[in-house]
């Protein structure tokens, strides 16, 4: 028996989240007396692989093999069944990125597995039960789910649990698949990389702004205080239905669903459909001239003005903050 | 051409949230249903659209109870050709992709379409259980479709950016945004839609693989902590050393 987490990396490097996943699955592995295993297809150097022994992974399973550099879930997920059979693997740990969306659900299809998709914390043991937490109603309530297959698959709500070190040395060995010509059916023209901003579902500060801010062009004071906090830019759906800003910022029931660290909205007045893609934030500052603007009810800190005065003071706050940091 | 369109019933994106039986269940007294939004506007509009310009029949599927009819004939308004609603409770995600999968597999659809997720269980999970059970290629979150003969072009969501794709029918798609604008149902399609045929067919043998033993609301927040907007400062000070995240 063992866990096995699978874990992303991009240009080489893992991303945060699988740090996390890799905290998740040892502290699974812990609870259920197992070892934890990680596999990874994306290219990373051996001594990244080994990272994630700071983090308890005892071994690491790596596949190199070009025809996996695009992504396919149906080929993913055969991958995955293939080394959950070697490490005789009974829960499997994925983050709820793009891909782990994709690929879990074939994975749990083709095990025949129970998935709870987006998980927020650990898994509880009560007698018989393997109980799982996760948000339902677009993030208006918490649902907690009972598995009753042999095999299990969570895929982590990313930025749930915080990367915590254990460190061991973690063995990399390479993983090869079986994989036929006719497993690859789909043809990849183009990857286009969202390359140069930081993106808003991985993104630990979200600068965001709505129909309070007048127009497409008052936009640089937002820009500039993401530029300082290291923050994405995001926008209310109203101003991505206008074409203000790409429809990519839109966060909300329809839009992106978020949960950074510290969420800004600036003019935004909070309706429900808005508050559903971001009340997964850890803390939320809301600026709004409108005192009565709902938002504020949700709002961990609020500050009632014009944006166009508010927002460049805050900025210049900001911007003596990091230089004394 | 033969598109099979998934259809969830949800709560209404305002519904209020509460539950009953010692919060085991979902409390439905007052809630206005509607079509998952991501199965109506990304996933029904588009095929509705591809029927119109390339021909192609339209089946709405639906897993759930008769109280289910009401959102089927809305989709049949929109465009649907005829519907099949297996009467069975959807409350596990691979009983009910286990049920759309043996289903369709005497019926060769070229495409299964869905929306991304449902805004009740959020939980993405049925098009890609369909298209693991039924060993044919999954197009998660795509935001663009066009089809030229059995080949279609695609654009997809991955982590990390995106990725423009062809694939050969039958393929199984999740839509989100960008993949269609809404439309509301005319008068015509109203009418017609009385008339078309739902068919109910009793579940195929299968399992559920999970269930929710409760549900919990978020605690209430105590309300803001409101700063002067003269002294952006304090509300820096208080995110470094109260909240503790910048």
């Amino acid at each position: 028996m063992s866990v096995l987490v699978f874990v992303e990396a991009s240009e080489g490097k893992f991303k945060k989240s699988a740090f996390e996943a890799a905290t998740y699955g040892v502290k699974v592995g812990t609870l259920l007396g197992v070892e934890t295993h990680a596999l990874c297809i994306d290219e990373a150097a051996e001594s990244e692989l080994k990272s994630l022994g700071d983090y308890g992974i005892s071994k690491v399973w790596y596949v190199n093999d070009s025809r996996l550099r695009n992504f396919d879930p149906l080929v993913y997920a055969k991958v995955i069944t293939q080394a959950e059979a070697q490490t005789n693997a009974d829960v499997l740990v994925l983050i709820q990125s793009y891909s782990g969306k994709a690929i879990a659900p074939v994975l749990a299809a083709k095990l025949r597995a129970g998935l709870v998709s987006g998980a927020i914390d650990l898994p509880v043991l009560e007698g018989n039960s393997f109980l799982v937490k996760k948000n339902v109603f677009s993030g208006k309530a918490f649902a907690t789910y009972e598995m009753h297959s042999a095999k299990k698959i969570i895929s982590l709500m990313s930025n749930s649990i915080a990367p915590e070190k254990k460190p061991i040395d973690a063995t990399v060995a390479a993983f090869k698949p079986e994989l036929e010509d006719s497993d690859f059916r789909v043809t990849v023209k183009e990857v286009v990389k969202a390359s140069g901003t930081i993106s808003l579902s991985d993104a630990e500060i979200v600068v965001s702004g709505g129909r309070g801010l007048k127009g497409p062009e008052n936009w640089g004071m937002v820009e500039e205080m993401a530029g300082i906090l290291g923050a994405a830019t995001a926008c209310s759906r109203p101003v991505a239905d206008i074409h203000w800003r790409p429809h990519t910022e839109h966060v909300g029931q329809t839009g992106v669903a978020i949960r950074p660290n510290l969420y800004i909205a600036i003019g935004i007045s909070g309706a429900i459909q808005h508050l559903a893609g971001v009340n997964g934030s850890k803390v939320m500052v809301v600026i709004n001239k409108d005192p009565e603007a709902p938002f504020f009810k949700a709002a961990d800190y609020g500050i009632v003005g014009d944006a166009f005065e508010v927002v460049p003071k805050l900025n210049e706050a900001f911007r003596k903050f990091k230089a004394g940091n | 051409m033969k598109i099979l369109v998934c259809i969830s019933k949800t709560p209404d994106t305002t519904s209020k949230i509460s539950f009953t039986d010692n919060n085991s269940k979902f409390n439905s007294d007052k809630v206005q249903f509607i079509i998952n939004p991501y199965d109506e506007w990304y996933a029904l509009v588009r095929a509705i659209e591809m029927k119109e310009q390339a021909g192609a029949t339209v089946t709405i599927m639906n897993v759930g109870s008769a109280d289910c009819d009401a959102i089927i004939r809305k989709a049949l308004a929109i465009g649907g050709d005829d519907a099949v609603r297996i009467d069975a409770e959807p409350d596990d995600a691979f009983f009910v992709a286990d049920q759309v999968a043996q289903f369709s597999k005497s019926e060769q659809y070229d495409i299964i379409m869905l929306g991304k997720e449902t805004i009740d269980y959020n939980g993405s999970q049925v098009g890609g259980m369909i298209a693991g059970l039924l060993d044919i290629p999954f197009v998660s979150l795509a935001s663009k479709m066009d089809i030229a003969g059995n080949i279609a072009s695609l654009e997809r969501d991955i982590s990390g950016g995106r990725e423009l794709l062809t694939v050969q029918t039958p393929f199984v798609i999740s839509a989100s945004k960008g993949m269609a604008e809404a439309r509301i149902p005319n008068m015509r399609g109203i009418m017609a839609a009385r008339t078309k045929p739902i068919k109910v067919l009793p579940p195929f043998p299968s399992e559920k693989l999970t269930s929710v033993k409760k549900y919990d609301l978020p605690k209430e927040k105590a309300g803001p902590r409101m700063i002067n907007a003269d002294q952006p400062e304090e509300l820096v000070a208080l995110l470094h050393n109260e909240a503790k995240v910048i």
